[in-house]
């Protein structure tokens, strides 16, 4: 993988380590942007890792842009040698699949979907070869997925599906993006899940929505008092399908500040996955449940 | 010391200078959107040049002073009016307990930043008063100011006098039309082709009406042409689309070829839209002061011609310090 670097205007580097996303793409770009802050280099104010790629903001008036660059490049060849080894979380995430509130929304704009007949998850279904809604729902719940990006909106995650490639769900964004999706839906876009953390626009598919709280800019819920943002790059998330009545009771308890999200903490080898992926995931699931 | 908001205007907000260190999580700078107007606003009337202030836009809101007060309206004419009587803007001036400040309408820029001696004392979040209401954080309650709204006002330092003004040439506002805003090319460049490139600079844009603190759409210009080629794997199908990535503050993004936007200070963080290429910060407060239907023209410029630009709007801003010292 050969990095491309390009600036971003006076005050931001940007680098592309791979056109394609892939999980070595993203432990590239997670390394080097780890390594950057570690380096604590004058005049760097932000390190934002992405999916396959990485943003250093910076003044110019502090550093020279191809002194950052150079430093870049330098960190950026260095990392070839890392060993693909992390320490991380994996968290559950309780799914309500096909629920009552994007089902409502994905009719109210179906005029900008690709199949306006059905639904998103019916289309997503055939598109990726699956017969019917229960077979796509076990396809996106039955492996893990990374966090391999943390972003456009406070503390949304874009999610890797931790599968080979040829059983990678993928689906193309909506025709023309929504103005509205319901807060905490499960969506999908390209090869990328992700949770939307607040209401607002989005052109992702609309598949589910979880009773579990993202972010809160107030603090107020017991998991997210240290920070208001759930998510880091690197995080392992397992989606649990649950139905109607255990989202009721969950959202309960998330009121009552009784809910207690499953987090357990890991350590993830790229190279060890690569190996036997489903017996990998198998091993990061038994964490999760404590065997 | 608090003000009550009794006619909100279309969109006024709590702004600083800004909450910078939580882009990697999607939470933007924010902050006001013209920087330059914002600091003279508050050196104006004796505050620290970041302190909290309004930032309206379009139109002012209608406020009611509990106690006596110093006040300085810059950045858009937009022109106040105590208890009806007219005042300056970019001039500092008293207001009296009970007092109502309103505003005519809109003459000129697009947004005015009311600075008030004491600055708006609502909670630091993140170490920011700014507003980020997309994701209902900061300012005010996390959103844009309503009727009853009561905003408290931090203790002033050593008064000011009153009636102390800024001369025109350092206000730091756009002197001619079409405006010209400096871009960096650069990013995804290489997906359009040459032809597209230059009819990118040649062009003639127009400030769309989706134009807020996220971004500034344009409309106008020619629709882009891309290099052809197999859609990466993730990016998605579309020859505009790229895998999710960062998005530079200032960087133009043009989904489908057609439309490019500029993202400003409550910016998406990133996603799956390619880029042309960056304004210059130089040029981004000027971006704040565009309304709807300007004509604007793209200038393609280099590293060595932003950091000069760079370069000359501080020594602007040092000259405002130095007359207001």
């Amino acid at each position: 993988m050969q990095t491309r670097f390009s600036y971003g205007g006076d005050e931001h580097i940007f680098a592309e380590v791979a056109e394609s996303m892939s999980l070595e793409a993203f432990f590239k770009g997670l390394f080097i942007t780890n390594a950057v802050r570690d380096a604590e280099i004058k005049g760097v104010t932000e390190i934002c890792p992405a999916n396959a790629s990485y943003q250093v903001k910076f003044d110019p008036d502090q550093i020279k842009p191809d002194d950052l660059l150079a430093e870049l490049k330098r960190l950026d060849s260095a990392s070839e040698t890392s060993a693909p080894v992390i320490k991380t979380r994996i968290i559950e995430i309780p799914v309500l699949y096909n629920d009552p509130w994007t089902h409502e929304t994905l009719m109210r704009f179906r005029e900008r979907h690709q199949d306006p007949n059905g639904t998103d998850l019916e289309y997503a279904a055939r598109i990726n070869g699956l017969d019917g809604v229960d077979s796509f729902i076990k396809a996106h719940s039955s492996a893990p997925w990374f966090v391999s990006m943390v972003g456009f909106v406070a503390g949304l995650p874009f999610l890797y599906q931790m599968v080979e490639r040829q059983r990678q769900i993928q689906a193309p964004k909506y025709l023309r993006p929504r103005t509205d999706t319901p807060k905490l839906t499960v969506g999908h876009g390209g090869c990328f899940s992700c949770i939307y953390s607040v209401r607002g626009a989005g052109g992702y598919q609309m598949f589910g929505i979880t009773p579990m709280p993202i972010y809160d800019p107030n603090q107020t819920i017991s998991y997210l008092r240290d920070f208001m943002c759930l998510f880091k790059p690197g995080d392992i998330v397992k989606w649990k399908p649950i139905d109607r009545s255990a989202y009721d009771a969950a959202v309960a308890d998330v009121d009552a500040g009784r809910f207690a999200p499953v987090i357990r903490d890991v350590s993830f080898s790229l190279t060890e996955f690569n190996q036997d992926i489903d017996a990998y995931n198998r091993k990061l699931e038994g964490v999760l449940h404590g065997h | 010391m608090a003000i009550k908001v009794l006619k909100p205007g279309l969109a006024t907000t709590v702004q600083d200078l800004g909450r910078p260190g939580y882009y990697h999580i999607g939470i933007p700078l924010s902050g006001g959107m013209d920087r330059h107007a914002l600091a003279a606003a508050n050196l104006l009337v004796g505050n620290a040049e970041g302190a909290a202030v309004l930032e309206a836009v379009f139109m002012g809101p209608e406020l009611e002073f509990t106690d006596d007060a110093l006040v300085a309206i810059t950045g858009a004419e937009l022109p106040p009016k105590l208890d009806g009587e007219p005042r300056e803007t970019w001039t500092s001036f008293k207001v009296k307990r009970g007092q109502k400040l309103s505003f005519d309408f809109l003459k000129q820029g697009a947004r005015g930043y009311i600075a008030i001696a004491g600055g708006i004392d609502v909670p630091l979040v993140l170490g920011s008063r700014s507003t980020y209401a997309l994701g209902g954080l900061g300012g005010f309650k996390g959103r844009k100011l309503e009727a009853g709204d009561e905003l408290p006002i931090g203790n002033a330092g050593a008064a000011v006098k009153d009636g102390r003004s800024v001369a025109k040439d350092l206000r730091g506002l756009p002197a001619a039309m079409p405006t010209e805003l400096r871009v960096m090319p650069g990013l995804y460049w290489h997906r359009i082709t040459e032809t597209a490139g230059n009819g990118f600079f040649s062009g003639t844009w127009k400030v769309a009406p989706e134009a807020d603190r996220i971004g500034y759409r344009f409309r106008g210009g020619k629709p882009l042409e891309f290099v052809p080629r197999e859609p990466p794997f993730g990016a998605g199908s579309d020859p505009s689309n790229i895998t999710d990535a960062c998005y530079p503050y200032g960087s133009i993004q043009v989904p489908g070829g057609t439309e490019p936007i500029v993202l400003h200070r409550d910016a998406v963080s990133g996603g799956g839209y390619f880029m042309v290429g960056t304004v210059i910060a130089a040029d981004m407060d000027l971006i704040g002061q565009l309304q709807p239907n300007t004509p604007v023209r793209f200038v393609k410029v280099g590293m060595d011609e932003a950091l000069a630009a760079r370069k000359s709007r501080a020594e602007l801003l040092g000259k405002l310090r130095g007359a207001l010292a």
